[in-house]
């Protein structure tokens, strides 16, 4: 569903990605790990099509289309969608507000408002999420840990195809880490996903079928499971000859 | 950003003019006979009368403002503006008997349906007079006046003579006595002591001729301990020539009374706005100004309270949004005159295709005013590089038990919100929409919800460009 054919992205004429194939079927998770800097959240954005990131050479293909027919709300609308690092805070904008709306423009059909503050209900019950979320400001004021559970209750009811989780797990204690893991779970099995983190941990929860080492812009080593507790353990050095 | 996003914003749809049907319309120009005549066709007494031509010799006297914006002021031909026009003969008590040309345009600003819903109150005002008036009975029964000012003026003028004029002379600026001149049409409202108001109490008005001059004059009276919320909003058809608004509005909070006023001025963009709004607060009195400016070519307006009883307490929230074309310059005046008083003022302005806000604010602390608390807040969203936003802030603090805070911020939509919401589905102007209203929502959580919605609505609308 996801194709990125000899991708080559440059920020600011830095080039970042430099040269990176990728393959996401259905039913895939996949994780790529490596060091800051390597451009993993560059890949994740790029794919969302963030304007300050320019795609030099190379192409992306999302199921069987070229990405850059698409507009970022085309996008979201085609069944991608991306849970940010760094969210962004939007003052004066309730959570209840932004989650309807947002619904309402990726389905084709909106939803009823009974319909939807039922379905609304039941995932932030899953997500242990409180309802007084719904009138607070999108990620204003919001601890860390707060900002990834409502990227994942997004998630959750946007119900896409494609799920690129940029360091979802970072920051998150125990608890929330089980929380967030069990909102990948239920989408994963009719969605691709594409997981970018440092750490071994959350994939005690999620069973990827693909582990990636990314150094330097390009993916350079491609394992299972066994690869993120390698390279968690062994860092990351022993690959740079590859890179 | 998107061209065609910005492009649409600005677009107007209370732009729609109905036929004039005049049933008295003075010539153009403004001379002592026009006031005179205004003055007898009203039947007034001979102190008003009075007024209005002392009110007319100063305002010939007097300079223009050499502030604000200079330019769109000298542009003002005060001989191409009609000083009083009548489009019905009397003040209609049943919906159904206002003129049918006259219904159909509040029918379209969905006037009645607002007032059977949730008003206290209802006055609607077209050209220089109102054509519909009522009030909730059990409002009148306790002793709630709400009627329009010249009616006010004929049934109770010794309360009129008492407070009319006291909080903005008429020599306070040129305009404020121009309105004094030629002053028609109004609300005028006095709530007995104690008594509490729950539903607001409404006013509407409407220009609807060309190279109108609309002159209405507001005065408000709470006595002690009493509580009252007025709203008021304002249209004008789109014309090619400019129309001119200059109202004066006088608060008087007695002891330990609250008054709130709600404003969403929505002119179309050939309107001169150019208004005196000020407040005096008594022992513990609160005054709210609650001032939304989307409206007009050029907005000078800056509701003021003097905070004259120990204990009592201001606050001004007020935005502004200026489009292509649009300068709105507004903003707030406080003066603590007693002891231990206090006031917040926010102010929040988006310019975007050119337009120029402005925020102006005085807040003065009197050297016998120990222990007075202030907070200032002024935020500025700029749009797009043509347009600009300058904050002109004046502060004169006489003692130094004074607790200030005063903060000023001017941002940009970042592109990293934009990213964020259009990943989420939402086109780029659903996006801008969404950030825009978020960003005036210290002011519209303030407003009725149904003025709310309507302000919402009219900001997304203008950011999608979707307006029919």
């Amino acid at each position: 569903m996801l194709r990125v054919e000899n991708l080559h992205v440059s920020v600011e004429g830095t080039s970042i990605i430099k040269g990176l194939d990728l393959k996401i079927h259905r039913g895939e998770i996949h994780v790529i790990m490596g060091r800051n800097g390597a451009g993993k959240s560059t890949l994740a954005n790029v794919v969302m099509g963030h304007p300050a990131y320019e795609i030099t050479s190379g192409s992306i293909f999302f199921q069987g289309r070229p990405l850059e027919e698409l507009a970022v709300f085309e996008r979201a609308r085609a069944g991608m969608f991306l849970s940010f690092q760094y969210p962004a805070v939007i003052p004066g904008v309730q959570v209840g507000t932004f989650l309807k709306k947002s619904v309402a423009s990726v389905r084709d059909e909106p939803p009823k408002g009974r319909v939807f503050r039922k379905e609304l209900n039941a995932a932030m019950a899953q997500l242990e999420m409180d309802k007084s979320f719904l009138s607070r400001y999108v990620n204003d004021g919001f601890s860390g840990g707060e900002k990834k559970r409502l990227e994942i209750l997004q998630m959750l009811l946007l119900k896409p195809t494609l799920a690129l989780l940029d360091e979802t797990d970072s920051g998150l204690d125990i608890d929330a880490l089980r929380i967030v893991a069990k909102g990948i779970n239920q989408i994963a099995p009719e969605a691709g996903c594409l997981i970018i983190t440092h750490y071994q941990r959350l994939l005690d929860h999620v069973k990827p079928h693909f582990v990636h080492a990314m150094i330097d812009g390009v993916i350079v080593k491609t394992g299972g499971p066994e690869l993120a507790l390698e390279l968690e353990d062994r860092g990351y050095d022993w690959l740079d000859a590859a890179a | 950003m998107n061209e065609e996003a910005l492009e649409a914003v600005g677009d107007y749809r209370y732009g729609f003019h109905d036929p004039e049907n005049a049933t008295i319309r003075f010539d153009k120009g403004l001379s002592e006979q026009v006031v005179r005549d205004i003055s007898e066709l009203k039947n007034e007494p001979q102190w008003m009368t009075d007024i209005r031509v002392k009110a007319y010799r100063h305002f010939e006297e007097r300079a223009m403002p050499d502030w604000g914006n200079c330019n769109l002021l000298e542009s003002i031909n005060f001989e191409n503006v009609t000083y009083f026009l009548r489009s019905s003969n009397k003040t209609e008590k049943d919906w159904d008997d206002v003129p049918d040309d006259i219904k159909n345009t509040f029918d379209r600003l969905g006037i009645p349906d607002a007032e059977q819903k949730w008003l206290g109150g209802v006055t609607a005002q077209y050209e220089s007079e109102a054509v519909y008036h009522s009030i909730r009975e059990d409002l009148e029964e306790q002793g709630v006046i709400f009627l329009d000012m010249d009616t006010g003026l004929k049934t109770h003028p010794e309360l009129v003579k008492k407070f009319f004029g006291t909080v903005v002379p008429h020599s306070d600026n040129k305009f404020s006595a121009l309105n004094t001149a030629v002053w028609s049409g109004g609300s005028f409202i006095y709530v007995p002591k104690g008594i509490e108001v729950e539903m607001p109490v409404q006013a509407y008005f409407r220009i609807n001729a060309k190279n109108m001059g609309q002159f209405e004059r507001t005065l408000i009276i709470a006595d002690e301990g009493s509580t009252i919320h007025y709203v008021e909003g304002c249209t004008a058809p789109s014309y090619s020539t400019d129309s001119l608004h200059s109202a004066v509005v006088e608060l008087i909070a007695m002891e330990g009374a609250k008054i709130r006023y709600s404003t969403v001025q929505n002119w179309s963009n050939n309107v001169y706005n150019l208004v005196t709004k000020r407040a005096v607060a008594h022992k513990n009195a609160t005054v709210e100004w609650v001032d939304g400016n989307i409206g007009s070519k050029l907005t000078m307006k800056y509701p003021s309270v003097l905070l004259k009883g120990e204990g009592a307490h201001a606050e001004v929230i007020s935005v502004a949004y200026a489009g292509e074309g649009q300068h709105q310059d507004a903003g707030a005046k406080v003066h603590h005159l007693a002891p231990n008083t206090t006031s917040n003022i926010l102010s929040k302005s988006i310019s975007k295709n050119g337009g120029r806000s402005s925020y102006r604010g005085m807040l003065q602390v009197m050297p016998k005013a120990t222990g007075c608390r202030s907070k200032v807040v002024c935020d500025a969203l700029i749009l797009d590089d043509s347009s600009r936003s300058d904050t002109y802030p004046t502060m004169e603090i006489g003692n130094a038990t004074a607790d200030l805070e005063h903060e000023a911020s001017v941002s940009k939509v970042s592109s990293d919100q934009l990213f964020y919401l259009m990943s989420r589905g939402l086109a780029e102007e659903e996006a801008m929409g969404l950030i825009v209203n978020g960003f005036f929502e210290p002011f519209t959580r303030e407003l009725p919800m149904e003025y709310a919605v309507e302000l919402n609505k009219l900001l997304e609308l203008e950011m999608e460009g979707s307006i029919g």
